[in-house]
């Protein structure tokens, strides 16, 4: 028997990046239900498919190109390909799809060297890169129904953003905001579920409050002052808070850990940052949603925002 | 047509003023070198090792200039030839100095050292060594997880699959002396290289009485003093319990090496160790 | 609301498995390895030889410096030579080694029961019995206590904090001691006030030890000036600096002493060394050891000689099973894993810990993730990820300027790493090289 010797500490919390990844897996199952039963089988295909695609992109990159270990089983490829999902609409052809997950995996996350090194959260960067090559697909959002057995097929109708943007058509109720019986992407409809994923992320200690809170109360408070100002021109900001992809973004996107700073006080400059960003492309832009683009340039800030707020020191 | 005007002349304007600010610029800030320093920065390696003990060869370069004579200056890579060469410009004379190499200090090979226990921390020596002395009962001996491959710029060290202990490539060593700083445990010396590369050592650098030494490493040195003897240029010593073979004095006649009970000292003849 | 520190902290499983036993007397070995460097600072120098006949509580080798502490023999017997001996991490060092004989005492030590006056004794007299008995810090970091008694120029204590905390897993034998020498205790405190000539003392203890809480609050109205803190169970609680801010809310300042913000910080078995040292004239010979370990058969609190091989203490708690991946002397956050089981216990020994080779055995080290969570609980406000990642490259200069050396290497930050990373392990390289530039410098 040969005595092990190592540096201390000799004990680990059990922690790992699996528990991690999947944690984060089972905080977004409510909101896929959901998706499920107003997209039904659009949903199912396009999630499946993201998911599938982009292990099998991350698998052939190391496999082949980089000629290294593959690390799919970690979790974090099966995590991007259902953010991927999530920001996109249940009726997208598949080929699109395909075309997304390759630009987030290849390009978003294994050009700068795979999980951990990557500058932008790489779904966003799938979705945004989708978005701007085929607009009208991307912005063409399916009716919700109840288990509609559809894809491509689908009828399709506005989002309340675009509502708001164009000033047309009746705004959605609340309690459709709420419960997500609205269209748009098939991740980001259902506010409560996706409450219930952060409650549960919170509860598992994978990520802190400040994020989230500081998009969410950025947004409110902004859009607040501009419906103060002109109720007429300027939607309530519960409206801009519960509709379009803010809380999925503000909760899971934004959360992110390789792209979101490292200090509390980081998280809430990089969170406040998210939210003015946002209302204002939201508000002044072209885009009805400017969430994903609010996040990406965030996510540039980051190194800055790690190089300039250090955490509180014991004593200066 | 009327919108090309304006065009050409903006673009114009703007070339000219950034044109005559980077004139301005470049000759303001100019820095003055003196002309050989880079003329000898050409002939060197380019290696930027530190082996000199300049940062990096253009540092070196500098030094070189500025120095009254050569002596005490060497880049260890280039060797006499590349100094010669950089005498030649400078119009200096340079002293001769023996060609010299990495010698591991060490040959507790894992047959001749048993393994005690298994060190699961950091794999760098440096921090290995911060708290303990090896996985086996030597705890001068070599740790084997590659500081010095890591800090050879050279590619000249490798850790051999069996032996465990690092390989120094003779042709591609340049004694820069990189790897001698970075083995916490100061295993790696700068020795002669010798005539055609044969020369004699005490590959052990365990200071404990022989009893414990030889408990712990076969090849180890045990101080047994029959080396002392037998040398016939009184080139041998003992200090600290340690064979010193006196590079100055030793005339590789290979005696000690024949009458080592333990095979601590090595005869190194053209790339092929003999002992042990 | 219980006090704790205030940035930071972990909460690792308590596993204190070896609670509410009273510490049991360790029949003497045949045999003890007394190491000279049981402190921090100099060795001590040696005063017998090989042959030389001694007897329990004789002084054998004496402090040879400020910074040093004298050595007694902890057995009577024969000293049987005078050796290099391997320390807990395999660097051989001096050590006297006797065969035992009898247990013969010296005749100035009083036996259990009888005391010593110690009314009106002026604070010189107390430290001066303080360094004669050797005593030093017994939580782990060994520094002698009489330096750490006898205050710069300008400096001035106003408060003693006794550090009760034991905040690492598995560790009780400060609890044992503190159950069971409850008195004493605090007497050693009253001791430690007046030689510190302070007014008040704060006996720190973590809340997972309410029955020590109770039975020292209960004697503590007798003891003027002492008061008991009852602390949140948070690691590292114990830790110097972070005691400190928990009991006084007062901060030390980065590569400061805690004599800076007028706190003087000694373990409870320092504590319990002091009393013994002044009111039974007793050397520092013996201590409690916690021996413990979720294999072991008795996990159970031991009042060992120093010098004792730490296989007799295992043996006296069932045996080492048969899978051991670790003996480890301390407890698992900041304890030293042992080369073997020959190695002695020493004054800073405070638990005999044994790790399974399942959970002794390291995953392997994958990409950070910057989860962020090794930020969220260092307890001195570093980015131990940061810190990590410029020791790969070698950048010693700027782990300096991102405040490495404030690190007190409570391994919370590796702990804790979801990609296993050895975190800690890189800080204390980087730390080795910062001293080291600076030594070059200076």
């Amino acid at each position: 028997m040969k005595l092990i010797i190592s540096p201390s500490p000799h004990i680990h919390s059990g922690d790992s990046i699996e528990k991690n990844m999947y944690g984060v897996l089972v905080a977004l199952a409510p909101a896929w239900i959901v998706s499920l039963v107003y997209f039904g089988l659009g949903a199912l295909i396009v999630t499946l498919l993201s998911v599938l695609s982009c292990v099998l992109f991350e698998y052939l990159i190391q496999r082949f190109l980089l000629k290294g270990k593959t690390t799919i089983g970690d979790g974090s490829a099966i995590l991007t390909g259902t953010l991927l999902a999530f920001n996109l609409p249940s009726n997208l052809p598949a080929w699109i799809i395909l075309i997304g997950a390759l630009v987030a995996i290849g390009i978003g996350k294994m050009s700068f060297g795979g999980l951990g090194n990557n500058i932008f959260n790489p779904a966003l960067v799938g979705r945004v890169f989708l978005l701007i090559s085929f607009p009208a697909p991307m912005t063409d959002w399916p009716e919700p129904g109840f288990f509609p057995p559809t894809y491509t097929d689908a009828v399709t109708g506005a989002t309340t953003l675009e509502m708001i943007k164009g000033h047309f058509g009746d705004l959605p109720a609340y309690s459709a905001l709420l419960s997500g019986k609205i269209g748009g992407s098939l991740g980001e409809v259902s506010a409560i579920a996706l409450l219930i994923g952060l409650i549960y992320m919170l509860w598992r200690k994978i990520i802190t409050w400040h994020i989230p809170l500081s998009v969410i109360a950025t947004v409110a408070l902004f859009t607040g002052i501009m419906h103060g100002v002109d109720p007429a021109l300027y939607a309530h900001p519960a409206l801009h808070v519960l509709s379009g992809g803010l809380l999925l973004g503000a909760i899971f996107m934004a959360t992110d850990y390789v792209t979101s700073p490292m200090t509390g006080k980081g998280m809430i400059i990089y969170g406040t940052g998210i939210g003015i960003i946002t209302v204002v492309i939201r508000l002044f832009g072209a885009y009805p949603e400017g969430l994903s683009f609010a996040i990406l340039i965030m996510n540039a800030f980051t190194p800055l925002i790690n190089r300039y707020v250090k955490p509180e020191r014991f004593k200066n | 047509m009327d919108f090309i005007l304006p065009a050409v002349l903006s673009l114009g304007l703007i070339s000219i003023i950034s044109a005559i600010v980077l004139y301005i610029v470049s000759k303001k800030f100019e820095v003055r070198e003196d002309p050989r320093i880079a003329e000898i920065q050409a002939i060197l390696p380019a290696a930027n090792c530190g082996g000199c003990g300049y940062p990096g060869c253009s540092g070196f370069a500098a030094a070189c200039v500025a120095a009254s004579s050569l002596d005490g200056l060497l880049c260890p890579v280039g060797g006499a030839a590349t100094m010669t060469r950089l005498a030649g410009i400078l119009g200096k004379t340079v002293e001769r100095s023996d060609p010299r190499i990495a010698v591991l200090h060490c040959n507790g090979r894992c047959e001749k050292r048993p393994r005690l226990n298994r060190y699961d921390g950091l794999s760098v020596c440096a921090a290995a060594s911060l708290l303990y002395g090896g996985e086996t009962g030597c705890s001068y001996g070599c740790l084997g997880m590659g500081d010095c491959v890591a800090v050879c710029n050279f590619n000249a060290i490798r850790i051999h699959p069996e032996t465990l202990l690092p390989e120094i490539d003779e042709a591609r060593c340049t004694a820069c002396g990189a790897c001698a700083k970075a083995c916490p445990k100061q295993l790696i010396r700068m020795l002669k290289k010798g005539p055609d590369s044969h020369r004699v050592y005490v590959a052990c650098m365990n200071k404990e009485k022989g009893a414990v030494a030889r408990k712990a490493c076969a090849a180890a040195c045990i101080a047994c003093s029959k080396c002392v003897k037998i040398c016939v240029s009184q080139a041998i010593t003992l200090e600290n319990n340690l064979a010193r073979i006196d590079e100055e004095k030793c005339i590789l006649c290979g005696q000690c090496v024949a009458e080592c009970p333990t095979s601590a000292i090595v005869e190194h003849i053209k790339n092929k160790i003999e002992s042990c | 609301m219980l006090k704790t520190f205030h940035i930071g902290g972990i909460h690792p499983p308590e596993c204190k498995l070896s609670a509410g036993g009273k510490p049991v007397v360790l029949p003497v070995p045949g045999q003890v390895v007394i190491p000279l460097s049981q402190h921090a600072g100099a060795p001590a120098k040696l005063l017998v030889a090989k042959g030389d006949e001694v007897r329990t509580g004789m002084l054998i080798a004496e402090a040879s410096g400020f910074i040093s502490a004298r050595i007694h023999s902890s057995v009577s017997g024969v000293v049987s030579k005078i050796d290099d001996v391997a320390d807990a991490g395999g660097y051989r060092k001096q050590a006297v080694v006797i065969d035992v004989k009898d247990d013969v005492w010296e005749d100035a030590i009083l036996r259990e029961g009888q005391t010593l006056p110690t009314d009106d004794l002026p604070a010189e007299e107390i430290i001066e019995r303080i360094k004669k008995a050797g005593i030093v810090g017994l939580g782990g970091a060994m520094f002698p206590t009489h330096v750490k008694l006898t205050p710069p120029p300008g400096c001035k204590a106003d408060v003693l904090i006794i550090n009760g905390a034991e905040c690492e897993p598995y560790l009780t034998a400060d609890h044992a001691l503190m159950l069971e020498k409850s008195e004493e205790i605090l007497t050693g405190v009253r001791l430690l006030m007046q030689a510190c000539q302070v007014e008040r003392a704060c006996i720190g203890i973590e809340n997972n030890k309410r029955d020590a809480i109770e039975k020292l609050s209960a004697l503590a109205p007798h003891y003027p000036g002492v008061e008991i803190v009852p602390l949140k169970v948070c690691y590292p609680q114990g830790g110097e600096k972070q005691l400190i801010d928990a009991i006084t809310g007062r901060r030390v300042a980065s590569g400061a002493l805690p004599i800076s913000e007028g706190a003087i910080v000694d373990n409870i078995g320092t504590v319990f060394a002091v009393y013994e040292a002044i009111v039974r004239n007793k050397p520092l010979i013996e201590r409690v050891v916690s021996v413990t370990g979720k294999q072991i058969k008795n996990p159970c609190n031991l009042r060992v000689r120093i010098g004792t091989p730490v296989r007799h203490l295992i043996e006296y708690a069932g045996g080492l099973p048969e899978d051991t991946g670790k003996i480890i002397g301390g407890g698992p956050m900041m304890g030293r894993a042992l080369i073997n089981a020959d190695i002695p216990v020493t004054k800073g020994t405070s638990g005999i810990l044994l790790i399974a080779s399942q959970e002794a055995q390291r995953q392997s080290s994958r990409n950070c993730i910057r989860c962020a969570k090794c930020v969220a609980i260092c307890c001195m406000g570093l980015e131990p990820n940061y810190l990590m990642n410029i020791s790969e490259f070698k950048q010693w200069e700027l782990m300096k300027k991102n405040r490495v050396m404030d690190c007190i290497e409570c391994g919370s930050c590796s702990y804790t790493c979801p990609a296993h990373r050895p975190i800690l392990d890189h800080i204390r390289m980087g730390k080795n090289e910062v001293r080291k530039q600076e030594a070059r410098n200076a």
